[in-house]
Protein backbone atom coordinates (compact mmCIF):
# COMPACT_ATOMS: atom_id res chain seq x y z
CA UNK A 1 0.00 0.00 0.00
CA UNK A 2 1.09 3.54 -0.35
CA UNK A 3 1.78 5.70 2.20
CA UNK A 4 1.79 9.85 2.87
CA UNK A 5 2.57 11.60 5.67
CA UNK A 6 2.96 15.04 6.18
CA UNK A 7 3.10 18.18 8.29
CA UNK A 8 1.98 21.42 7.85
CA UNK A 9 5.87 22.44 7.27
CA UNK A 10 7.26 19.26 5.88
CA UNK A 11 6.55 15.63 4.32
CA UNK A 12 7.79 13.30 6.43
CA UNK A 13 7.16 9.98 5.01
CA UNK A 14 6.19 9.16 1.21
CA UNK A 15 6.27 5.79 0.04
CA UNK A 16 4.71 2.96 -1.62
CA UNK A 17 4.96 -0.73 -0.58
CA UNK A 18 4.46 -0.34 3.09
CA UNK A 19 3.45 -3.66 4.58
CA UNK A 20 2.34 -2.30 8.23
CA UNK A 21 1.88 1.03 10.09
CA UNK A 22 1.15 1.35 13.67
CA UNK A 23 -0.59 4.25 14.63
CA UNK A 24 -1.68 5.73 18.02
CA UNK A 25 -5.27 6.32 17.74
CA UNK A 26 -7.60 8.68 20.31
CA UNK A 27 -8.63 4.73 21.64
CA UNK A 28 -5.37 3.29 21.89
CA UNK A 29 -3.12 2.09 19.12
CA UNK A 30 -4.57 -0.04 16.02
CA UNK A 31 -2.46 -1.47 12.72
CA UNK A 32 -2.86 -0.80 9.37
CA UNK A 33 -1.77 -3.45 6.63
CA UNK A 34 -2.54 -3.55 2.67
CA UNK A 35 -6.20 -3.12 1.52
CA UNK A 36 -7.43 -2.10 4.46
CA UNK A 37 -11.26 -0.60 3.93
CA UNK A 38 -11.78 2.92 4.00
CA UNK A 39 -11.36 5.03 7.03
CA UNK A 40 -10.91 7.82 8.75
CA UNK A 41 -9.64 8.59 12.58
CA UNK A 42 -8.12 10.67 14.67
CA UNK A 43 -4.68 10.67 16.47
CA UNK A 44 -2.90 11.43 19.77
CA UNK A 45 0.23 11.83 20.52
CA UNK A 46 2.40 8.96 19.92
CA UNK A 47 4.43 7.34 17.60
CA UNK A 48 3.83 6.27 13.89
CA UNK A 49 5.83 2.82 13.18
CA UNK A 50 5.80 2.21 9.63
CA UNK A 51 7.22 -1.20 8.32
CA UNK A 52 8.00 -1.85 4.73
CA UNK A 53 9.20 -5.58 4.24
CA UNK A 54 13.06 -6.68 4.47
CA UNK A 55 13.87 -2.74 5.90
CA UNK A 56 14.18 -2.02 9.53
CA UNK A 57 11.17 0.02 10.62
CA UNK A 58 10.92 3.97 10.91
CA UNK A 59 9.21 5.64 13.84
CA UNK A 60 8.07 9.34 13.14
CA UNK A 61 6.49 11.52 16.55
CA UNK A 62 3.25 13.02 16.15
CA UNK A 63 1.29 15.47 18.50
CA UNK A 64 -2.15 14.02 16.58
CA UNK A 65 -3.04 14.11 13.25
CA UNK A 66 -5.85 12.67 10.94
CA UNK A 67 -5.70 9.46 9.23
CA UNK A 68 -7.83 8.74 6.15
CA UNK A 69 -7.02 5.41 4.27
CA UNK A 70 -8.71 5.16 0.20
CA UNK A 71 -8.49 2.83 -2.89
CA UNK A 72 -5.29 1.25 -0.68
CA UNK A 73 -3.36 4.81 0.10
CA UNK A 74 -2.90 6.07 3.47
CA UNK A 75 -2.83 9.71 4.16
CA UNK A 76 -1.51 10.62 7.40
CA UNK A 77 -2.12 14.61 8.31
CA UNK A 78 0.23 14.78 11.28
CA UNK A 79 0.93 17.98 13.81
CA UNK B 1 21.55 73.20 -17.79
CA UNK B 2 22.82 71.67 -14.69
CA UNK B 3 26.86 71.89 -14.33
CA UNK B 4 28.92 68.94 -14.97
CA UNK B 5 30.13 67.94 -11.50
CA UNK B 6 26.52 68.12 -10.54
CA UNK B 7 25.18 65.62 -12.60
CA UNK B 8 28.45 63.42 -12.03
CA UNK B 9 27.42 63.06 -8.67
CA UNK B 10 23.78 62.31 -9.31
CA UNK B 11 24.49 60.03 -11.85
CA UNK B 12 27.03 58.32 -8.89
CA UNK B 13 23.94 58.19 -6.56
CA UNK B 14 21.70 56.95 -8.52
CA UNK B 15 23.75 54.16 -9.38
CA UNK B 16 24.40 53.37 -5.49
CA UNK B 17 20.47 53.10 -5.42
CA UNK B 18 20.27 51.12 -8.03
CA UNK B 19 22.55 48.82 -7.10
CA UNK B 20 20.78 48.67 -3.17
CA UNK B 21 17.45 48.12 -5.33
CA UNK B 22 18.76 45.46 -7.14
CA UNK B 23 20.72 43.49 -3.98
CA UNK B 24 16.80 43.81 -2.54
CA UNK B 25 15.00 42.37 -5.29
CA UNK B 26 18.05 39.12 -5.09
CA UNK B 27 17.05 38.86 -1.65
CA UNK B 28 12.93 39.03 -1.70
CA UNK B 29 13.29 36.56 -4.56
CA UNK B 30 15.13 33.95 -2.73
CA UNK B 31 13.19 34.40 0.59
CA UNK B 32 9.98 34.20 -1.80
CA UNK B 33 11.21 30.99 -3.51
CA UNK B 34 11.67 29.56 0.83
CA UNK B 35 8.03 31.06 1.41
CA UNK B 36 6.43 29.80 -1.23
CA UNK B 37 7.42 26.30 -1.21
CA UNK B 38 5.88 26.35 2.55
CA UNK B 39 2.85 27.32 1.54
CA UNK B 40 2.60 25.38 -1.49
CA UNK B 41 3.25 22.29 0.20
CA UNK B 42 0.73 23.74 3.33
CA UNK B 43 -1.82 23.98 0.48
CA UNK B 44 -2.77 19.92 -0.43
CA UNK B 45 -2.53 19.45 3.33
CA UNK B 46 -5.15 22.28 3.93
CA UNK B 47 -7.29 20.95 1.12
CA UNK B 48 -7.15 17.70 2.58
CA UNK B 49 -8.07 18.56 5.70
CA UNK B 50 -11.25 20.50 4.75
CA UNK B 51 -12.06 17.92 2.31
CA UNK B 52 -12.41 15.61 5.19
CA UNK B 53 -13.76 18.24 7.86
CA UNK B 54 -16.73 18.89 5.15
CA UNK B 55 -17.39 15.59 4.27
CA UNK B 56 -18.05 14.81 8.30
CA UNK B 57 -20.01 17.54 8.46
CA UNK B 58 -22.35 16.91 5.89
CA UNK B 59 -23.14 13.36 7.05
CA UNK B 60 -22.51 13.66 10.76
CA UNK B 61 -25.71 15.47 11.44
CA UNK B 62 -26.54 18.39 13.74
CA UNK B 63 -22.57 19.21 14.94
CA UNK B 64 -23.65 21.90 17.39
CA UNK B 65 -22.41 21.20 20.44
CA UNK B 66 -18.60 22.67 19.29
CA UNK B 67 -17.71 25.54 21.47
CA UNK B 68 -16.65 26.99 17.98
CA UNK B 69 -19.51 26.78 15.63
CA UNK B 70 -21.78 28.58 18.02
CA UNK B 71 -22.66 32.17 16.31
CA UNK B 72 -23.33 34.96 18.48
CA UNK B 73 -24.43 38.65 18.21
CA UNK B 74 -21.57 40.47 17.23
CA UNK B 75 -21.04 42.27 20.30
CA UNK B 76 -17.37 42.28 21.10
CA UNK B 77 -15.01 42.07 17.57
CA UNK B 78 -11.83 40.99 17.28
CA UNK B 79 -9.72 41.72 14.08
CA UNK B 80 -6.76 40.03 13.60
CA UNK B 81 -4.41 41.95 11.03
CA UNK B 82 -1.57 40.75 8.89
CA UNK B 83 1.17 43.36 7.55
CA UNK B 84 4.87 42.73 7.40
CA UNK B 85 7.94 43.89 9.87
CA UNK B 86 9.63 46.06 7.01
CA UNK B 87 8.81 48.41 4.14
CA UNK B 88 9.69 48.87 0.71
CA UNK B 89 7.44 46.42 -0.66
CA UNK B 90 4.88 48.50 -2.55
CA UNK B 91 1.12 48.98 -1.40
CA UNK B 92 1.33 45.74 0.31
CA UNK B 93 1.30 47.04 3.90
CA UNK B 94 -0.99 49.88 3.24
CA UNK B 95 -3.67 48.35 1.29
CA UNK B 96 -4.11 46.01 4.27
CA UNK B 97 -4.32 49.16 6.65
CA UNK B 98 -6.51 50.77 4.25
CA UNK B 99 -8.91 47.67 4.20
CA UNK B 100 -9.01 47.38 8.16
CA UNK B 101 -9.99 50.61 8.75
CA UNK B 102 -12.67 50.83 5.80
CA UNK B 103 -14.00 47.62 7.70
CA UNK B 104 -14.07 49.21 10.79
CA UNK B 105 -15.72 52.51 9.30
CA UNK B 106 -18.21 50.21 7.47
CA UNK B 107 -19.10 47.66 9.49
CA UNK B 108 -18.00 47.79 12.89
CA UNK B 109 -18.45 51.39 13.99
CA UNK B 110 -20.50 51.17 16.27
CA UNK B 111 -18.56 48.56 18.13
CA UNK B 112 -15.84 50.95 18.12
CA UNK B 113 -17.64 53.59 19.59
CA UNK B 114 -18.55 51.36 22.33
CA UNK B 115 -14.94 50.35 22.91
CA UNK B 116 -15.80 46.55 22.12
CA UNK B 117 -13.46 46.62 19.02
CA UNK B 118 -10.12 45.08 19.38
CA UNK B 119 -7.22 44.12 17.28
CA UNK B 120 -4.30 42.00 17.01
CA UNK B 121 -1.25 42.99 14.91
CA UNK B 122 0.96 40.58 13.34
CA UNK B 123 3.95 42.87 11.69
CA UNK B 124 5.62 45.79 12.60
CA UNK B 125 3.84 48.11 10.09
CA UNK B 126 0.28 47.21 11.75
CA UNK B 127 1.32 47.29 15.21
CA UNK B 128 2.56 50.84 14.74
CA UNK B 129 0.03 52.15 12.98
CA UNK B 130 -3.00 50.98 15.01
CA UNK B 131 -0.96 51.62 18.23
CA UNK B 132 -0.12 55.41 17.24
CA UNK B 133 -3.84 56.19 16.93
CA UNK B 134 -6.75 55.40 19.24
CA UNK B 135 -7.34 51.36 18.60
CA UNK B 136 -7.54 48.83 21.02
CA UNK B 137 -4.60 46.75 20.20
CA UNK B 138 -4.31 43.79 22.66
CA UNK B 139 -1.58 42.22 21.45
CA UNK B 140 1.37 42.95 18.85
CA UNK B 141 3.10 39.38 17.34
CA UNK B 142 5.81 41.20 15.88
CA UNK B 143 8.70 37.99 16.13
CA UNK B 144 6.76 35.57 14.59
CA UNK B 145 8.02 36.26 11.32
CA UNK B 146 11.81 35.52 12.66
CA UNK B 147 11.26 31.90 12.81
CA UNK B 148 7.95 31.29 11.30
CA UNK B 149 6.95 27.65 12.04
CA UNK B 150 3.82 25.74 12.83
CA UNK B 151 4.73 25.32 16.20
CA UNK B 152 5.32 28.93 16.84
CA UNK B 153 2.03 30.03 15.45
CA UNK B 154 0.09 27.08 17.09
CA UNK B 155 0.43 29.29 20.73
CA UNK B 156 -1.53 32.23 19.01
CA UNK B 157 -4.69 30.18 17.17
CA UNK B 158 -4.61 28.34 20.93
CA UNK B 159 -5.49 31.93 22.44
CA UNK B 160 -7.87 33.04 20.03
CA UNK B 161 -9.80 29.78 20.15
CA UNK B 162 -9.55 30.10 23.88
CA UNK B 163 -10.87 33.47 23.80
CA UNK B 164 -13.48 32.94 21.67
CA UNK B 165 -14.62 29.60 23.57
CA UNK B 166 -14.90 31.81 26.70
CA UNK B 167 -17.12 34.39 25.18
CA UNK B 168 -14.23 37.49 25.21
CA UNK B 169 -15.30 37.75 21.54
CA UNK B 170 -18.11 37.01 19.22
CA UNK B 171 -16.54 37.23 16.53
CA UNK B 172 -12.82 37.10 15.05
CA UNK B 173 -11.89 37.91 11.78
CA UNK B 174 -8.27 37.80 9.72
CA UNK B 175 -7.39 40.44 7.78
CA UNK B 176 -4.43 39.90 5.20
CA UNK B 177 -2.96 39.21 1.51
CA UNK B 178 -3.11 36.10 -0.13
CA UNK B 179 -0.43 34.93 -2.08
CA UNK B 180 -1.36 34.09 -5.72
CA UNK B 181 1.72 34.50 -7.62
CA UNK B 182 5.39 36.94 -7.32
CA UNK B 183 3.56 39.69 -8.52
CA UNK B 184 -0.16 39.30 -7.51
CA UNK B 185 -1.83 39.22 -3.58
CA UNK B 186 -5.12 39.01 -2.91
CA UNK B 187 -6.67 40.88 -0.23
CA UNK B 188 -9.20 38.95 1.78
CA UNK B 189 -11.33 39.54 5.32
CA UNK B 190 -11.65 35.82 6.31
CA UNK B 191 -14.21 35.28 9.14
CA UNK B 192 -11.73 32.65 11.64
CA UNK B 193 -14.57 32.29 14.75
CA UNK B 194 -17.16 31.14 14.55
CA UNK B 195 -16.76 28.33 11.64
CA UNK B 196 -19.50 29.01 8.96
CA UNK B 197 -20.19 24.94 8.88
CA UNK B 198 -19.49 23.69 4.81
CA UNK B 199 -17.61 26.93 4.18
CA UNK B 200 -16.24 25.33 1.05
CA UNK B 201 -13.05 27.39 -0.02
CA UNK B 202 -13.75 28.27 -3.94
CA UNK B 203 -11.29 26.68 -5.69
CA UNK B 204 -9.83 23.86 -3.27
CA UNK B 205 -11.35 20.26 -4.11
CA UNK B 206 -13.96 18.94 -5.28
CA UNK B 207 -16.66 18.30 -2.62
CA UNK B 208 -18.42 15.55 -4.39
CA UNK B 209 -15.10 13.02 -4.71
CA UNK B 210 -15.08 11.91 -1.24
CA UNK B 211 -18.82 11.94 -0.62
CA UNK B 212 -20.26 8.35 -1.55
CA UNK B 213 -16.73 6.22 -0.01
CA UNK B 214 -18.32 3.89 2.43
CA UNK B 215 -15.63 5.28 5.44
CA UNK B 216 -14.94 3.40 8.67
CA UNK B 217 -15.05 6.32 11.41
CA UNK B 218 -12.94 5.63 14.40
CA UNK B 219 -14.32 6.14 17.41
CA UNK B 220 -17.04 8.14 15.28
CA UNK B 221 -17.98 10.65 13.14
CA UNK B 222 -19.07 13.67 16.08
CA UNK B 223 -15.37 12.89 18.37
CA UNK B 224 -13.35 12.46 15.13
CA UNK B 225 -15.00 16.28 13.87
CA UNK B 226 -14.82 17.63 17.10
CA UNK B 227 -11.15 16.68 17.24
CA UNK B 228 -10.10 17.63 13.56
CA UNK B 229 -11.91 21.68 14.13
CA UNK B 230 -8.96 22.75 16.42
CA UNK B 231 -6.56 21.25 14.38
CA UNK B 232 -8.21 23.14 11.17
CA UNK B 233 -8.35 26.20 13.14
CA UNK B 234 -4.71 26.14 13.85
CA UNK B 235 -3.88 25.36 10.15
CA UNK B 236 -6.02 28.14 9.28
CA UNK B 237 -4.28 30.88 11.04
CA UNK B 238 -0.53 29.68 10.00
CA UNK B 239 -1.70 29.18 6.44
CA UNK B 240 -2.74 32.70 6.61
CA UNK B 241 0.14 33.95 8.10
CA UNK B 242 2.11 32.04 5.36
CA UNK B 243 0.21 33.86 2.38
CA UNK B 244 1.05 36.99 4.53
CA UNK B 245 4.39 36.10 4.43
CA UNK B 246 4.88 34.70 0.33
CA UNK B 247 3.07 37.89 -0.65
CA UNK B 248 5.33 40.29 1.46
CA UNK B 249 8.44 38.78 -0.78
CA UNK B 250 7.01 39.06 -3.79
CA UNK B 251 5.37 42.57 -3.43
CA UNK B 252 8.58 43.49 -2.48
CA UNK B 253 10.19 41.87 -5.59
CA UNK B 254 7.96 43.78 -8.15
CA UNK B 255 8.40 46.53 -5.93
CA UNK B 256 11.97 46.58 -5.74
CA UNK B 257 12.36 45.16 -9.71
CA UNK B 258 10.15 48.39 -10.65
CA UNK B 259 12.80 50.57 -8.74
CA UNK B 260 15.79 49.35 -10.41
CA UNK B 261 14.64 49.83 -13.46
CA UNK B 262 13.41 53.14 -12.79
CA UNK B 263 16.62 54.34 -11.80
CA UNK B 264 17.79 52.51 -14.97
CA UNK B 265 15.93 54.73 -16.81
CA UNK B 266 17.07 57.51 -14.50
CA UNK B 267 20.80 56.68 -15.72
CA UNK B 268 19.84 57.14 -19.26
CA UNK B 269 18.38 60.70 -19.37
CA UNK B 270 21.59 61.96 -16.67
CA UNK B 271 24.17 60.36 -18.98
CA UNK B 272 22.41 62.17 -21.88
CA UNK B 273 22.50 65.20 -20.06
CA UNK B 274 26.31 64.62 -18.60
CA UNK B 275 27.13 64.01 -22.27
CA UNK B 276 25.42 67.55 -23.61
CA UNK B 277 26.84 69.31 -21.03
CA UNK B 278 30.44 67.86 -21.65
CA UNK B 279 29.70 68.56 -25.22
CA UNK B 280 29.05 71.93 -24.47
CA UNK B 281 31.94 72.82 -22.23
CA UNK B 282 34.11 71.54 -24.87
CA UNK B 283 32.82 73.73 -27.80
CA UNK B 284 33.50 76.80 -25.39
CA UNK B 285 36.88 75.98 -24.29
CA UNK B 286 37.45 75.59 -28.21
CA UNK B 287 35.77 78.86 -29.08
CA UNK B 288 37.73 81.21 -26.72
CA UNK B 289 40.61 79.30 -27.87
CA UNK B 290 40.20 80.38 -31.50
CA UNK B 291 38.74 83.54 -30.16
CA UNK B 292 42.25 84.03 -28.10
CA UNK B 293 44.09 82.89 -31.40
CA UNK B 294 42.24 85.61 -33.50
CA UNK B 295 42.96 88.04 -31.29
CA UNK B 296 47.11 87.64 -31.27
CA UNK B 297 46.90 87.26 -34.61
CA UNK B 298 45.65 90.57 -35.09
Amino acid sequence: MKLNIITPDNVLYNGENVYLVQLPGIDGSFEIMNSHAPLISVLRKGKIKVVVKGTDPKYFDVNGGVIEVLDNKVLILAE
Amino acid sequence: MPGLKEVRIRIASVKSTQQITNAMKMVAASKLRKAQTAILKLRPYAAKLSEIMQNLSATAGDSGESPYTRERSPEKILLVVITSNRGLCGGFNSNVIKTTVNKIKSDYAEQERKGTLSLITIGRKASEYFQKRAYNVVESHDALFDHLTFENVTPLAEKLMKAFAEKQYDRIQIIYNQFKNAAVQRLVVEPYLPIIPAAAEPGTGNPATTKNHDYIFEPDKETILYQLIPKSLRIQLYKAILDSFASEQGARMTAMNKATENAKELLKALQISYNKARQNAITKELLEIVAGAEALKG
